[in-house]
């Protein structure tokens, strides 16, 4: 995948993620033109566009439009698949997701599809594993706050050998669960 | 004891935190980034917004670089000044502050850090640098978390210099315990393989590791490797192919956590994956492709809900079993389910239907022919995708009878396309089809015309140029050329008359080309009415100055006679004080020729584009000047990679702490250097090397071998291409002959397009016969770079066999004398279809060129010699001396052993002192047998054949002839050997010298004799000998090995092993290479060492080892293409044997 961007109904931009590198003068360019492109097609028309030398795949989910840019030997079905787990992975961590979440919470909304998409690829295909990761990292940053703000209050420095022993057993209780797929060795031949 | 510290720590948080529930961090409204999208939600007005956000970045900005703000503001800041980048406004300001909250902040001011780094930069970015202690420090973190972090940017942007810093430790976490880490190391190594792939060459075996993990996860991921890999090396992992069935087979059959389903569908993109990388290996291999034909089967089975999902793995499946090699019931279902996907009413799949026939009707016409109806519905296709995925389908179904509908269908489509990409591409199909496929002269011009109208300046330069060439070169008869330059002039004419202002610059260009090269067809139409046309054409405002050098020169080439000559001067006197140089250049020429007739038929002869001009493209002329400037001092020319690679030694970074020097730069330049070997030969053919040129040969001459071409010199050129296998899979039979065929086409070019009836169905229906008309019979088929077995028949044919391919390396004269532009123009036309090259289409004239070729160079295998043949050629058989040498007359029962040491006395006296290599039987027949040894002379190879006749009977006329590839052989002796008495042996000396070195060089023969009873027999052998017997030490001193270094341009770097570990590694590595293939060490420097050796006769090549890291980097360079590969390749084995 080339790049994804999520816009909506009135053509403003609310995620973009570019996996290729490219100028901001560029980036500027493709989206305004890509934007235009989408947001004039019609609802019965097709999800897939070519536009320029790339594979536009776009969708929309009420207000929102997600476009996803491949290749072209990339299978278009599949990625409005990735479009449609990412909608999943937000709307389960957000609680029934709505735009305003995520222009709220955008950085949020960013750490989900980095733990789902990584450099372009699909990386997680399990939603679990996708929500698990999230909520680890955001139980960290919750822990730390708390064990600040307690620290404050205090006045005393206990809490540093107290988070650490938090962070400990978080640790270990996230440890995983890991799946009985001894399958592949037929693999290591 | 976990479990309970389990449960009871899963409710901590919700204790420790009020907003415990990740959802509900919703909107935090009192926020200041709350309050910034709320106030720009509240703006009406563009305008507005751009205030407010310049207040606000002006604030950030003030936050951002006082020293008070602690990181947790940072954090709040830096996501408000992601939020105004995405609204497109510049924070660049805040990009280092982002390096720095990642370096500095704890948890989750670092991962917002991290995220405003990842959203900021792009690989290039040059702060990036700034990163890599960051991460450096996150990877050795005890913090899982930060780990994660740090892999997660690793694997979207990293500079590409710095790997070798990280890439220990990335490597180390391909171990780690947790999934999690070992999936974002291989994601990241994925990141590392596609932007430097030879940083990651050595850990390949851990991707191996990788693909084996026992989390499906980490598997999948390492699939992408993989793709990768194979994709750039098929061959090389044939041996997966099992494995990667197996796990298919395993996914397909629910064996993965449920975790992975996707709406009840087994880890989807895991199969799609999988049957990627299958698609890949079984292309063109039978054995590969049985293995998957089961898993495939099955997967074709089970996906039969009706979902999005299960399409995209058909849709992938249907893909894979086209691609490899075919199996018939694989091959119909997969027609069923191409079938099932057209005629779907869900609009995405029906695209992808037609884009999988565009796919596979290559392989298989008749598919078009069962949908033509749905395919007539699409092409009036409300959504203009659909009908633009037709027209593509439409396209690779054309053929000499429906090319009309089919152009005239992309020409509607064209009228209303707004899009430039879809136009520029079209254009090119058009103007392909209407090349390929011309059904008479006023279609073709008038198709060019709208082409050249409708695709403006946009199009590629290629499509005017290969339409004047085309006129230019003509066609098999000269009445035909004349009736289409005529009409084209007419055309022309009438066009300039009109309305030119709205023509495209391009078109302009074309028309004043031909009318200033074929005006004078059309008698009645006086030059000088030609000429004020022109002339028009330079007053026009928005003509290009490029335009008036065309008009320019078509003016030259007219002014002839009164009228002509005045409207000439006119013209000429107003551009030759233009501040143009190009432009007074041409005014100039205008105004001398004009004047001078005389002068003026020497220079630009009418009609001469026939004949040929020889283009010295290695600028050998230019050698005097070139080595006069080198005595006066001048620096020598150094080819661009080689300067650019100097330039990086010279000032890049020093890397030593974190890895190897020499592999980096490798990455910047070798890729480049090894897959273009044509650029780099034409680079160092414009060095002005002398020694060099002398070498390469080929090289002064444009390469031309395997360019398509569809024209030739006379015209189109059928084609007849190699059949491939898949093409013959129930290929049905012409539907009719051939002349029937042509009779349906003659018929048909007089009535181009059908003529439209009221019935839509029916009209339909029509439409339908004329798109599909001989699609039915393979031989018309248009297969875009597939088979096409039976040639196309042809109005216009070629030639025949008379026009080589060295025709196109010639350019018509009359084009360069008319326009330098075009003869550049033309030129890069030439070294573009050089490039692409790679199709396997050839022309019949190149065929047969290239089968006399063939005949000539393998000498004549398998056609029988005939008595009159032998007498003609001049036979390179030799006698010892001139003299048959008697061998012991008793016959062997053991023909080898003794045989053996009996065919050594008999090495000629000159080789008997020297080592020679085993003799090994070539081939033997009912009554000679064949050995050959070759001997390692100082300045050459001798190779030696030793003819034995092993019957009763004496042997006349024995012939021998030998031939090569790769190699130059001469006979020593010239005297053929007649006769062999019975149980004598004749020995035939041979020298041996590489013309193009490979790995492994092999000569072929063939030996004929006569039977006494009168009959000829023959018999062929080939014999293949290792390149290193044409390797010699070349004894030079480190000065000279300097300046060779640098006038050679072909080079090559790879690892070797070093053979200790010890002190003396590189002396006894360098050692073992001296003994095994005779190189010459020049000197050794600390933990470097420089080597040299020859190539017979004298081809240079010269090593530069140096020690690192346990390993030897060697760099190789010569003058001689292939040559440091081909050595490389030799060091290797001698380094693992040893």
């Amino acid at each position: 995948m080339q790049f994804m961007l999520l816009f909506s109904r009135q053509g403003k931009l609310r995620l973009q993620k570019w996996y290729v590198p490219l100028s901001d003068k560029e980036k500027k360019k493709i989206t305004r033109e890509l934007v235009q492109t989408v947001l004039a097609r019609k609802p019965k028309m097709c999800s897939f566009l070519e536009w320029r030398d790339l594979k536009i795949v776009y969708k929309r989910y009420a207000s929102l439009y997600f476009c996803c840019a491949i290749e072209d030997q990339d299978n278009e079905l599949i990625t409005l698949e990735i479009i449609h787990r990412y909608v999943e992975l937000l709307d389960k961590y957000f609680g029934s997701v709505c735009e305003l979440d995520i222009i709220f919470n955008f950085e949020k909304a960013y750490f989900i599809l980095d733990e789902f998409l990584l450099g372009g690829e699909a990386q997680e295909t399990s939603k679990k594993n996708v929500l698990k990761a999230i909520e680890q990292a955001d139980l960290l940053q919750e822990v730390r706050r708390r064990c600040r703000d307690a620290s404050q209050c205090a006045g005393g420095n206990w809490t540093d050998i107290n988070m650490l022993l938090l962070l400990l057993i978080i640790i270990i209780i996230h440890s995983p669960h890991t799946p009985s797929s001894a399958s592949y060795s037929a693999v290591c031949s | 004891m976990s479990d309970v510290v389990e449960k009871t720590l899963t409710v901590l948080p919700s204790l420790l935190s009020l907003d415990s529930q990740p959802g509900s961090a919703k909107l935090s409204s009192t926020s200041k980034l709350g309050n910034l999208i709320r106030g720009i939600t509240e703006l009406t007005s563009k305008h507005e917004e751009e205030k407010l956000i310049q207040h606000e970045l002006a604030s950030i900005k003030e936050q951002v670089s006082s020293p008070n703000t602690s990181m947790r503001q940072m954090k709040e800041l830096m996501v408000r000044a992601i939020y105004c980048e995405m609204l497109g406004y510049e924070a660049s300001f805040s990009y280092i502050h982002a390096i720095k909250l990642a370096q500095q902040g704890t948890a989750l001011e670092k991962r917002v850090g991290y995220l405003a780094v990842s959203l900021f930069l792009n690989e290039s970015h040059e702060l990036l640098l700034l990163l890599v202690n960051t991460v450096l420090k996150d990877l050795q973190s005890t913090n899982l978390i930060e780990v994660c972090m740090a892999l997660t940017v690793v694997s979207q942007m990293f500079p590409k210099d710095m790997i070798p810093a990280i890439l220990p430790l990335v490597e180390e976490k391909l171990n780690h315990p947790k999934e999690i880490i070992r999936r974002k190391a291989v994601l990241a190594l994925y990141k590392f393989y596609l932007i430097a792939p030879n940083q990651v060459q050595h850990i390949h075996n851990k991707f191996r590791k990788a693909l084996c993990d026992k989390d499906p996860g980490v598997m999948t991921a390492s699939l992408h490797i993989y793709f990768q890999m194979i994709q750039e090396n098929p061959d090389g992992y044939k041996d997966l192919t099992a494995s990667f069935v197996t796990i298919l087979k395993q996914v397909v059959g629910g064996k993965l956590p449920m975790d992975f389903n996707y709406h009840s569908v087994p880890a989807p993109w895991l199969q799609i994956q999988l049957l990627r990388i299958l698609s890949v290996l079984g292309k063109n291999d039978q054995s590969t492709s049985e293995i998957m034909y089961e898993v495939l089967d099955e997967s074709l089975r089970r996906a039969e809900m009706n979902h999005n999902i299960t399409y995209a793995i058909l849709y992938e499946c249907v893909k894979c079993i086209y691609a490899i090699h075919p199996k018939s019931d694989l091959l119909e279902k997969a027609a069923k389910c191409i079938g099932n996907f057209v005629l779907s009413q869900k609009i995405n799949l029906k695209y992808l239907g037609l884009k999988a026939l565009t796919y596979v009707v290559q392989q298989d016409p008749k598919l078009a022919l069962q949908h033509q109806m749905t395919i007539i519905e699409c092409l009036d296709h409300p959504d203009l995708i659909i009908k633009r995925e037709t027209l593509e389908l439409l396209f690779r179904i054309t053929n000499a009878q429906n090319v009309t509908v089919i152009v005239e269908k992309m020409l509607e489509f064209l009228h209303t396309s707004k899009d430039d990409y879809t136009t520029i591409d079209l254009v090119a199909k058009v103007a392909e089809l209407a090349e390929k496929y011309p059904s008479d002269n006023e279609w073709f011009i008038e198709t060019m015309n709208t082409v050249f109208s409708v695709g403006g300046d946009m199009m590629q330069p290629d499509i005017p140029n290969s339409f004047l060439k085309l006129l230019s070169e003509g066609f098999d008869s000269v009445e035909e050329d004349k009736k289409l330059r005529l009409f084209a002039v007419d055309s022309y004419v009438a066009l300039l008359q009109g309305e030119p202002g709205k023509l495209p610059q391009r078109f302009l260009q074309v028309i004043s080309w031909v009318l200033g090269e074929y005006s004078y067809l059309r008698e009645e139409l006086e030059p000088a009415t030609v000429l004020r046309l022109l002339a028009k054409l330079l007053d026009m405002k928005n003509t290009s100055s490029e335009t008036k050098t065309w008009v320019l020169m078509a003016m030259t080439k007219l002014c002839e006679g009164g009228a002509g000559v005045s409207v000439a001067r006119e013209v000429s006197e107003t551009y030759s004080s233009s501040l143009d140089t190009v432009l007074r250049q041409r005014a100039q020429e205008l105004q001398h020729l004009s004047q001078d007739s005389e002068l003026r038929a020497r220079v630009i002869p009418r009609d001469a584009g026939l004949e040929p001009l020889e283009v010295d493209s290695s600028l050998s002329f230019l050698d005097g000047f070139v080595s006069e400037a080198l005595a006066a001092g001048a620096a020598p020319y150094k080819p661009p990679h080689q300067r650019q690679e100097e330039l990086a030694q010279a000032k890049a970074l020093s890397l030593e702490p974190y890895g190897l020097s020499l592999p980096i730069s490798m990455s910047s330049c070798s890729i480049a250097d090894r897959q273009s070997p044509t650029l780099l030969s034409m680079s160092s053919g414009l060095s002005g090397d002398s020694t060099d040129l002398s070498h390469k040969g080929g090289s002064t001459t444009l390469k031309l071998d395997g360019v398509r071409r569809v024209w030739g010199k006379e015209g189109y050129l059928v084609q007849r291409e190699p059949v491939e296998e898949v093409a013959q899979v129930e290929v049905p039979s012409p539907l009719r002959s051939p002349s029937q065929q042509g009779e349906a086409e003659s018929s048909h070019s007089q009535t181009p397009t059908p003529v439209p009836t009221p019935e839509p169905e029916q009209e339909k229906q029509q439409l339908a016969s004329s798109l599909f008309v001989g699609l039915g019979s393979q031989s018309s088929v248009c297969l875009m770079g597939k088979s096409e077995p039976t040639p196309q028949r042809f109005r216009r044919k070629a030639k025949g066999p008379g026009s080589s391919p060295c025709a196109s390396e010639q350019i018509s004269n009359s084009l360069v004398s008319a326009s330098s532009t075009v003869d550049k123009l033309l030129c890069d036309n030439l070294l573009d279809s050089n490039v692409t090259s790679e199709l396997p289409v050839s022309s019949p004239t190149q065929t047969s060129h290239l089968s006399e070729n063939l005949s000539t160079a393998n000498g004549t295998c398998d056609v029988e010699l005939t008595d009159s043949d032998i007498k003609g050629s001049n036979p390179s058989l030799v006698r010892d001396n001139g003299v048959a040498v008697a061998a012991d007359p008793a016959p062997h029962e053991d023909p080898d052993g003794p045989k053996d040491l009996c065919l050594s006395s008999h090495l000629p006296a000159e080789l008997a002192g020297l080592s020679h290599s085993e003799i090994t039987p070539l081939c033997s027949s009912q009554n000679l047998d064949l050995s050959v040894c070759h001997v390692q002379k100082k300045d050459s190879l001798a190779l030696v054949v030793f003819i034995y006749n092993s019957s009763d009977t004496d042997i006349q006329q024995i012939l021998l002839e030998l031939d090569s590839g790769e190699l130059e052989v001469s006979c020593v002796c010239d005297s053929p050997v007649q006769e062999l008495r019975s149980h004598g042996v004749a020995v035939c000396q041979y020298s041996l010298t590489v013309r193009r070195p490979s790995v492994h060089v092999e000569v072929v023969g063939i030996v004929s004799y006569l039977l006494p009873v009168g009959t000829r027999q023959s018999a062929q052998f080939s014999y293949r000998l290792p390149l290193t017997s044409f390797i010699r030490p070349l004894t030079v001193s480190t000065e000279e090995y300097g300046t060779m270094w640098l006038a050679f341009s072909n080079d090559t770097k790879q690892n070797l092993t070093l053979i200790s570990d010890g002190q003396e590694s590189l002396t006894a590595t360098l050692n073992v290479l001296r003994k095994k293939l005779q190189l010459h060490v020049v000197e050794v420097i600390g933990m470097e060492g420089i080597v040299a050796c020859q190539l017979l006769q004298d081809q240079p090549c010269l090593m530069h080892c140096r020690v690192h890291a346990g390993t030897l980097s060697a760099w190789l360079r010569s003058p001689v293409p292939d040559l440091p590969d081909c050595l490389i390749y030799y060091c290797q084995r001698a380094l693992q044997e040893h």
